[in-house]
């Protein structure tokens, strides 16, 4: 895969191998968040696979270094929006386990209350923006958040996920229309994973990098190894900082792979094995893995004392969510509208006529 | 001495006053603020209220409904225009999926307005006379509101950007600057409720249900009808999302006969809606089939002749509710 080999690194003033000034314990935090993201994911493998999570479940398995990388460049006060595989950023952003096993198990206390399913949940008053699964459509309302936070006079950052097939997509490119004119405080993290669903990223574009698409509307743009969880912190933290000043929006690629197939359903038979083996050996956390240890600041024992601590956790979570219990199905009429369902109420008024007529016709 | 106004002009006085009550409010569209709007209903706004309040965009009518959401989600109140309602299409998926589920999925409401000139009369043509209102009707979440009065345009718009939920906003262009529907307003603040349905006219025989500007086309067949002896009731339904059922019923109830009137196409039109409501609530007070007179199921044409014959008119109101008084 020498193209992808190629692009890791260039234009983002960024360099994998140079330290981004993290103290040991957020090095080591970084760490908890990425296997956290992916010990998560495999339990709600197995849950899916023993029927208990249902529909759709999409992994971000070799993708955890974008999520975690750009979540944790963040300040407070940003707003996130993430897609459907940026589960890690949304533990960076505060989501735990619990939640997160109560909304795929669809139990009562899960934050859709078993409306919604995978990552579609959150709230402003947390940072988050949760996606809707029509792609692209997060970047204009991203726009609109950078836009109304600016009129507040707040230094608020918005930023988003597209991947490679969403920036294909009509909203990608009229938000970033809208961004880019008006200069808003965004950052959009090109998560480019090489296939959309079965359709190769040749597919998509015949651009080399994705993040020349930024070309199109006179932005900044950069390209980052989306394997090097340092990397994306780091070129995160530049676009975020430009973006903040008035340099924005920035497009920023991050290039990596879907290490399995779109849903939990499809093996991805159509991606060559090569690519499989060649993504394999740059395994993210194994990656960061290698180097903490290199730096020597941590040792192999620090890590597995995180991972039995997000064990523990995952374990206490699950535990509570699998004995909670499924909310009332009469509940899914509610909260259409601020004032209550309007509709439900028609319906309940007309089953309550219908049988005052049965009972005494009136001529 | 207070002046009469006309129905675009109300619009616009309810948008300034909003935006001089609550600085939440803004206005976002395509060549809304240098400009003033293509019909200048946001006159004067961008000299008013700066190019912060007032935002030209791209043409990107996704991009800006989009946008207003995210405003929205910040605790702002967004009022969206689209240059001819038929662009509102362009901004479906926003509307429908993201606006309209958010509340619902996990308790984020989108007070978003968006709003724009809707309906044929003007030789438009097919792209710039549509009225989508069933699309959006048909969407849980959503309140769509049509207003067909001077007064019900200013009271409208601004309960509508004083709702917690996104509203879509029918102008009816035929109406903007009508002579015959110029109004003084109060002075004083007002708002009309969405959900109300109002009676135009009291009658006992027959009931004539519309909205938008087929309201004066009725009102006119029920004059006549009046001095042919046929009391015809005109109940203007001012929203359509949700639909005023108590109203429906009760005038359905009071003159056993009911004509339902719309600019819109006929199949999937509100007054499908409006006849199983009635069927449902009241079946025994029927002494008639619940008539309706609509526009073909066609797009709208813009030759003059073409456009007179396919759109709804107080003749063929008056031949359809003369139909059902012999019943």
């Amino acid at each position: 895969m020498p193209r992808a080999k190629r692009s890791t690194t260039r234009r983002t003033g960024s360099r994998p191998s140079r330290p981004p000034g993290l103290s040991t314990d957020r090095l080591r935090e970084i760490y908890y968040f990425l296997k956290m993201n992916r010990l998560i994911e495999e339990r709600l493998s197995a849950l899916y696979r023993q029927g208990k999570v249902q529909g759709g479940l999409y992994s971000s398995r070799g993708q955890e270094a974008i999520s975690v990388g750009s979540a944790y460049a963040l300040g407070p006060q940003d707003i996130l929006a993430p897609m459907i595989r940026n589960l890690g950023a949304m533990l960076v952003k505060g989501v735990r386990p619990l939640e997160l096993f109560l909304q795929y198990l669809q139990r009562e206390g899960s934050p859709c209350k078993g409306r919604d399913t995978s990552l579609h949940f959150g709230g402003i008053e947390r940072g988050l923006v949760p996606p809707i699964s029509h792609l692209g459509t997060l970047v204009p309302v991203m726009a609109g958040v950078a836009l109304a936070a600016r009129r507040r006079g707040k230094p608020v950052v918005a930023l988003t996920y597209v991947g490679d097939g969403a920036s294909s997509t009509g909203d990608f490119h009229e938000g970033l229309g809208i961004a880019s004119v008006r200069r808003l405080p965004m950052v959009l993290i090109l998560e480019n994973n090489r296939w959309a669903y079965s359709t190769p990223v040749s597919r998509q574009s015949l651009l080399t990098d994705l993040a020349d698409r930024a070309r199109g509307y006179g932005i900044p743009r950069g390209v980052v190894d989306g394997n090097d969880v340092l990397a994306v912190c780091t070129a995160t933290s530049s676009a975020i900082a430009l973006a903040r000043r008035g340099g924005g929006p920035v497009l920023l690629e991050c290039k990596t792979m879907r290490m399995r197939g779109h849903s939990e359903h499809d093996d991805a038979w159509y991606v060559p094995e090569e690519e499989k083996r060649y993504w394999e050996r740059r395994d993210p956390i194994s990656l960061y893995e290698k180097r903490l240890i290199a730096r020597g600041s941590v040792t192999q024992a620090d890590l597995q004392r995180i991972e039995k601590r997000c064990l523990e956790e995952i374990e206490r979570d699950l535990e509570t969510a699998l004995s909670a219990p499924f909310p009332a199905p009469e509940s899914c009429i509610e909260d259409v509208y601020a004032s209550g369902s309007d509709e439900a109420h028609v319906h309940e008024e007309t089953e309550g006529k219908l049988k005052v007529l049965d009972g005494g016709r009136r001529r | 001495m207070p002046e009469a106004i006309t129905y675009l002009e109300a619009i616009r006085q309810g948008i300034w006053e909003e935006m001089e009550r609550d600085d939440r409010v803004f206005c976002i569209g395509e060549d809304i603020g240098v400009y003033g709007g293509a019909f200048k209903v946001t006159k004067g706004f961008l000299e008013r209220f700066g190019e912060e309040r007032v935002i030209d965009t791209p043409i990107a009518e996704s991009g800006i409904v989009g946008a207003a959401i995210g405003a929205s989600l910040m605790g702002m109140r967004p009022v969206a225009e689209m240059q001819f309602i038929d662009f509102i299409s362009c901004a479906f998926n926003q509307i429908t999926n993201f606006a309209a589920k958010s509340r619902w999925r996990y308790g984020a409401g989108v007070p978003i307005v968006i709003r724009g000139p809707s309906g044929g009369g003007v030789r438009g043509g097919p792209f710039h006379s549509q009225n989508p209102e069933m699309y959006y009707v048909h969407t849980p979440g959503l309140k769509v509101v049509a207003p067909g009065t001077t007064y019900d345009a200013k009271g409208l718009i601004k309960a509508a950007i004083r709702d917690d939920d996104p509203v879509i906003y029918l102008e009816h262009k035929y109406l903007y600057r009508l002579p015959r529907i110029k109004e003084v307003l109060p002075r004083e603040d007002y708002v009309v409720p969405i959900g109300k349905a109002a009676v135009r006219k009291v009658g006992r025989d027959l009931s004539l249900i519309t909205y938008g500007a087929m309201l004066l086309h009725c009102l006119d067949a029920a004059d006549t009808l009046e001095k042919e002896g046929v009391s015809a009731e005109v109940l203007d339904l001012r929203t359509l999302l949700p639909l005023d059922a108590e109203a429906i019923e009760a005038t359905a109830r009071k003159t056993g006969k009911v004509l339902v009137v719309h600019e819109d196409t006929r199949t999937g039109g509100i007054a499908g809606e409006v006849t199983a409501l009635i069927n449902e609530r009241a079946f025994e007070y029927l002494d008639g089939p619940v008539l309706r007179v609509t526009a073909p199921d066609a797009p709208v044409p813009y030759s003059a002749p073409l456009e007179d014959f396919f759109l709804p008119n107080a003749v063929k109101v008056l031949e359809a509710a003369r139909r059902l008084a012999s019943y």
